[in-house]
């Protein structure tokens, strides 16, 4: 036990120490400064962008910076799309899978275009080498776009009155060749040692311990998962994510990718503050995340480690914890601990079964998704806080007598009319999606009976669950419920599409509005937004939205069950 | 304070016309324009269609006394919210109408036009006729019919009907004092006054157009904050709507009261209720300070002035300079130097002038000499003076040109006088040298007097962020001594009026805002240009055109009212929204039990105020919500009270008070209310 929290408490504590430097150095990548990666990166870059005829000196504005990014991102999805849908005859399919339905590659393509990964499908049977592949190129570029979206809000924020925000191919490249790979490389090698397979080759065959002869599914698995982690992805190679030996094979690997997943949002936040001159504002905001991670973490470690209620009814021992679901080698602590950090962090890897986690751990890795923005996933979890920091500027700015103004820049009705619609957005998605299926189940209970696998309360947590981590864009599952459906299908996919690129373009519209304004020189009545107190009010805002937002569906789901419970 | 203060929030004729008018109010097209209400005026209009409905004998809905009132009750949301912006509106108008009251019907003597030219006919009419560009005749014992441009003569005037101030005042034709206000009375003299505005046109009528709907327009931070609440107001629709299926799900039936209900308590209803009352309160506060505003805007940009341009004289200083010692030459005696000090002054009308005499102590008026030729004060010569008969020549004047004057006839200017000089000056003081033929006979200090009390509204206006300017003619070195002894943050010395509009237009460029106080003509630009630009009511007619407030009582230190006004309007308003969304953290652990307890008895642990049943709870919760609006009537009319204790600070004060109070206070305030439903229920 003891041991178990030590553990966890050095994973956080690594990543940390980790992201301080790290967050020094993407500043000055992204800041265009010279660093000692620079001989190397150079040559390579100028090629990339020699062979793709862009030239990274041209500057663009917000809207050219979002125009670009719907571009590229428009590619992938066309091209994902085709590569999964003729996987079968294409190279690389040593295991013979077939090709995708159309609506399944619609969500899975989506899924991965959007950092979400939702996965209706499973690796070992539903994808060839090549689509594993294209998914995990699909992971770098989809974290480098939130990245690069992130470094616009920066540059916004750093300049005084300007335009001019920098060129996004020039961020978007840099991310990955600077940032992504390189990291990737370090622990993809990590994980080669500690035994996960790489390779082309097909299903092995063996026999077990039992003496039965089983198939055994491989492939470039270890070059796959760092940047699912890294990029906070949680896209699984195999159907059951790192809860799978291949994938997860020991406690070590499981403290790697944790610290991996991480590393990028923390380190955002800090090159935040070295971007910006503000290192001060970077641990305000760091504080804040922590704060409401530790609260929603915390309780679930405590749950799964005491184990189940009605477990222990029928005077069964449960000193392991709540190990319904949970891997030997990884523990109900770590368990617990990894279902808060994949959800605050869009990454939803998932190395337990979130389904069979207590009722208030179900509710916490549900409340992590809504709040989306308690580190959040890699770039887009700042762009979310922003929208936090917009509204809690302008109330607090009332509160003291004064226009609100964030960093010398006035807030006013246009900027609080989109961060408004932003934060709308998110309840929006999740409790509209929840609410169709409920009428089509409620309606129709016999056509739809394969949705659920639990009935009442549970079975409204599993549809809950699942468009919270659409919207959130984070792609684990509460599992139990049967999503390869045409409805299930489309509907998240779409719930995909908007709660990626709205929460980006809004942020993104209000940095570049406020960039192009006057900057304000501080004076002494100006509101502080470095300082704890102003932290204390962020929280209370995203506390508040949050928790008006979904009360009464929790109420419903994960509430009802626990009162049902204990 | 000030005669036309009314201490009393409610007075019985204010209460009983915002009665009438919160009915009035009622129409949809004046809901429309406060979305968050207008939500609950839809509801009460549902509600009010299921009670017909149980009435024909639906079953599924509930009793009907419990939809009755749950309808009346949203109907008293309705009416409170209403009530709160009329009692607003009927005290600004009451207030701006005791100011306008004086000027009404009092006859006029109008001069004649015959063509271009103006004879001496007069004409009586009743002061309503009087059209823009009529002149008219005030004398003394009259009042003043319009406002108006002295064009001829010269007039002391009693302005207290205005300004409460009771000291006589003397307003004349040209120069930056000639503008008469209407409702004011000619003491003495005569004057021909141009009237400047058409009828209805005035100030004041702007102002009472302003308080009352009709015109009044929302102001940025106003529409921003309503988007904000609208905003929630989409957030509960979206929770109330996607409920029902839940519901469905939940196998938990829902009747349409309870969901009107768990929709009009999560609205922002409190702050939506009282957003108008507050905003016309700012207006109305700042007419009690006796400064008509001809913007709501203008209000709430006080509040975040950056730089403040203060008129040295007038505001820092009291009035003019004074002389406060004689300093006689060597080896003249004091009584020598007196004379001449004295003589020297004899026909000197400039303030300082009297201020030396007074400091001698005899009575001008009882010297009477003969063959005495005054030498007025020239900006060539920068001396003044007296010859007396042919051989005494007494000048006073500044050191260098006394100086030039006793050095071209061979005298030396004796270096114990050049050392003087310059210690008055380092203290802030300004040196006079008098000579008698060209003999330098001593040396006059003038100084000027600070307010008393000022360093301190200085200071609070530091904590509040706002930088302090002195804008003073005096040289560097005396205007250095006075701002550092008055504590301003900096100054402008030597200051020609156009120097006050580059100062402004260069804050600006840094992206501060300006606020400034002016009275002349050559003041004009600077006040329009100026973010805040106070016009003093006794300044010209163009100056008054150009800034957005008129300060009644010329008081320069007005701004620091007006500022704190500005404050607190925002405080108010953020506070107020705050407290508004911290209360429905209360009302949820209320009503959503409350919907499905019967279905999932489970959730009866969600009922963390044990309240009786189902629907105390629902009632409670509303109740709680439409009476909390009355009950922050008071606050939302006088305001927050600002403390100037520094930006992070008062967030910490405010947010405990409203945010956790707006927690806490809805918890007790339903518990409460539950058990008084329970013993009638």
């Amino acid at each position: 036990m003891y041991s178990e929290m030590i553990g966890i408490v050095f994973m956080f504590t690594i990543s940390l120490l980790l992201a301080i430097p790290l967050g020094k150095y993407m500043a000055k990548v992204y800041g265009g400064q010279p660093t000692r990666l620079n001989r190397v990166f150079n040559p390579l870059e100028k090629w990339l962008f020699g062979i793709s005829n862009i030239n990274p000196n041209t500057e663009m504005n917000w809207k050219q910076h979002m125009l670009a990014m719907m571009i590229i991102n428009g590619v992938w999805i066309v091209l994902g799309m085709l590569i999964l849908m003729n996987q079968s005859w294409l190279p690389l399919n040593p295991d013979k899978n077939p090709d995708m339905s159309a609506h399944l590659a619609f969500n899975t393509t989506i899924s991965f275009v959007v950092n979400c990964n939702l996965q209706h499908y499973s690796g070992e049977t539903g994808v060839s080498y090549l689509s594993q592949l294209f998914l995990q190129f699909l992971q770098f570029v989809s974290a480098a776009t939130g990245m690069a979206a992130a470094v616009v809000l920066f540059k916004a924020l750093k300049d005084r009155a300007t335009h001019q925000l920098g060129n996004f191919y020039v961020y978007f490249v840099k991310s990955i060749t600077r940032i992504l790979l390189p990291i990737s490389v370090v622990i993809a090698i990590l994980f080669l040692f500690d035994g996960m397979p790489m390779g082309l080759e097909g299903k092995e065959q063996m026999v077990n311990l039992q003496g039965d002869t089983i198939q055994v599914s491989r492939g470039p698995v270890a070059s796959f998962i760092p940047i699912k982690h890294l990029g906070t992805n949680g896209g699984g190679y195999f159907g059951s994510n790192s809860a799978h030996p291949l994938e997860n094979p020991s406690y070590f690997s499981n403290m790697v990718a944790m610290i991996a997943q991480l590393l990028i949002p923390f380190s955002m936040i800090f090159a935040f503050g070295y971007f910006i001159n503000r290192r001060k504002m970077s641990w305000m905001i760091f504080g804040v995340m922590t704060v409401g991670f530790l609260l929603l973490a915390i309780p679930n470690i405590v749950q799964e480690v005491n184990g189940n209620p009605a477990i222990a009814k029928m005077g069964i021992q449960q000193k392991l914890g709540a190990m319904e679901g949970k891997e030997m080698r990884i523990g109900a602590a770590a368990s617990g601990f990894w279902s808060i950090v994949t959800t605050v962090i869009s990454t939803g890897s998932v190395n337990a079964m979130h389904d069979s986690t207590m009722p208030m751990s179900g509710m916490n890795e549900m409340l992590a998704m809504m709040v989306n923005s308690f580190y959040g996933g890699c770039g887009v979890g700042l762009l979310n806080f922003f929208i936090f920091i917009i509204l809690a500027v302008f109330i607090s700015g009332l509160m003291v007598g004064r226009t609100p103004e964030f960093l010398g820049k006035k807030i006013e009705a246009n900027e609080i009319k989109i961060a408004m619609l932003i934060a709308l957005l998110h309840p929006f998605l999740i409790l509209v999606g929840t609410a169709l299926s409920s009428y089509l189940y409620v309606n129709n209970p016999e056509a739809y009976a394969s949705w659920l696998n639990n009935p009442g309360f549970h079975g409204f947590s599993e549809m809950l669950y699942e468009y919270t981590s659409s919207a959130a864009n984070n792609g684990s599952g509460f599992e139990g419920l049967g999503d390869n459906t045409l409805w299930w299908n489309i509907s998240t996919g779409i719930v995909l599409i908007l709660g990626r690129f709205l929460p980006i373009i809004g942020p993104i519209a209000i940095a570049g509005m406020l960039a192009a304004k006057k900057q304000i020189p501080e004076s002494a009545g100006t509101l502080k937004t470095d300082t704890s107190t102003f932290g204390i009010m962020i929280f209370a805002v995203i506390l508040i939205v949050t928790a008006l937002s979904f009360f009464p569906s929790l109420a419903l789901g994960p509430i009802a069950e626990y009162f049902t419970l204990y | 304070m000030k005669q036309n203060q009314s201490n009393r929030l409610f007075s019985k004729d204010l209460v009983v016309e915002a009665l009438k008018a919160s009915f009035v109010k009622l129409h949809p097209a004046n809901m429309f324009r406060n979305p968050v209400m207008f939500m609950v005026w839809l509801g009460t209009i549902i509600m009010g269609g299921v009670c017909i409905w149980i009435v024909m004998g639906e079953q599924s809905q509930g009793s009907l006394v419990y939809n009755l009132v749950i309808t009346v009750l949203l109907f008293f949301t309705l009416l409170f919210a209403n009530f709160a912006e009329a009692i607003a509106e009927a005290r600004g108008k009451a207030q701006a109408n005791s100011l306008r009251k004086t000027r009404e019907e009092t006859p006029a003597k109008m001069l004649q036009p015959v063509g271009e030219m103006i004879v001496g006919e007069i004409k009586i009419i009743p002061s309503s006729q009087l059209e823009k560009g009529n002149y008219f005749v005030c004398e003394a014992g009259d009042i003043i019919p319009s406002d108006g441009e002295i064009i001829e003569g010269l007039a002391t005037i009693d302005e207290s009907a205005i300004t409460g101030e009771s000291a006589p005042v003397i307003r004349e034709a040209g120069g930056d004092k000639s503008s008469v206000t209407g409702g004011t009375k000619v003491l003495s003299d005569r004057i021909v006054v141009c009237v400047t505005t058409e009828q209805g046109e005035s100030f004041l009528d702007k102002m009472i157009a302003l308080v009352e709907g009709a015109s009044r327009q929302k102001t940025p931070n106003e529409i921003a904050l309503t988007i904000l609440l609208a905003g929630f107001t989409l957030v509960f629709i979206l929770v109330t709507v996607t409920l029902k299926p839940f519901a469905d799900f939940a196998q938990a039936p829902i009747t349409i009261a309870a969901f009107i209900s768990l929709f009009v308590c999560l609205i922002p209803t409190t702050i939506g209720g009282l957003l108008s009352a507050i905003g016309i309160a700012g207006m109305d506060r700042a007419l009690r300070a006796n400064v008509i505003t001809k913007s709501g805007k203008a209000v709430e940009t006080a509040g975040d002035i950056d730089v403040l341009l203060l008129d040295k004289t007038g505001t820092i200083t009291i009035g003019n300079r004074k002389a406060t010692h004689f300093y006689p030459a060597e080896g003249i005696s004091p009584d020598c130097f007196i004379k001449s000090v004295l003589l020297s002054s004899l026909a000197d009308e400039t303030p300082e002038g009297k201020s030396i005499i007074e400091l001698v102590g005899v009575n001008a008026a009882d010297y009477e000499i003969k063959n005495a030729r005054f030498i007025k004060f020239t900006a060539e010569s920068r001396s003044s003076g007296i010859d007396i008969g042919e051989d005494t020549r007494i000048r006073k004047g500044a050191a260098d040109a006394i100086r030039n004057l006793c050095e071209k006839k061979g005298n030396p200017f004796p270096e114990a006088i050049d050392q003087r000089v310059k210690q008055i000056s380092a203290n802030g003081g300004t040196p006079l040298v008098v000579s008698e033929n060209e003999q330098v006979m001593g040396v006059i200090e003038l100084q000027d007097i600070i307010k008393p009390g000022i360093q301190e509204r200085f200071e609070r206006l530091r904590k509040m962020g706002i930088k302090t300017v002195m804008v003073t003619g005096d040289n560097p070195l005396t205007a250095q001594y006075i701002a550092q002894k008055a504590g301003v943050d900096d100054f402008i010395a030597e200051a020609k009026p156009e120097d006050k509009m580059h100062y402004i237009r260069k804050v600006q460029a840094e992206g501060r805002l300006v606020a400034m106080m002016g009275d002349g003509t050559n003041d004009a630009p600077a006040l329009a240009q100026a973010d805040v630009g106070v016009a003093m009511n006794s300044g010209t007619q163009a100056a008054k055109e150009a800034g957005n407030m008129v300060d009644l009582d010329n008081d320069p230190t007005k701004l620091i009212e007006i500022v704190e006004i500005g404050k607190q309007l925002l405080m108010t308003r953020g506070t107020l929204t705050t407290f508004s969304i911290a209360n429905d953290v209360a009302k949820y652990f209320a009503i959503v039990p409350a919907l499905f307890v019967s279905a999932i008895p489970a959730l009866q642990g969600l009922n963390i105020m044990r309240l009786t049943s189902p629907e105390t709870a629902i009632l409670s919760a509303v109740i709680f919500n439409a009476f909390i609006i009355p009950l922050l009537i008071p606050l939302a009319l006088k305001g927050v009270a600002y403390k100037p204790i520094g930006a992070s600070a008062l967030l910490r004060r405010n947010l405990i008070i409203y945010g956790l109070g707006g927690i806490i206070v809805p918890f007790i305030g339903i518990k409460l209310i539950d058990m008084a439903v329970t013993i009638f229920y």
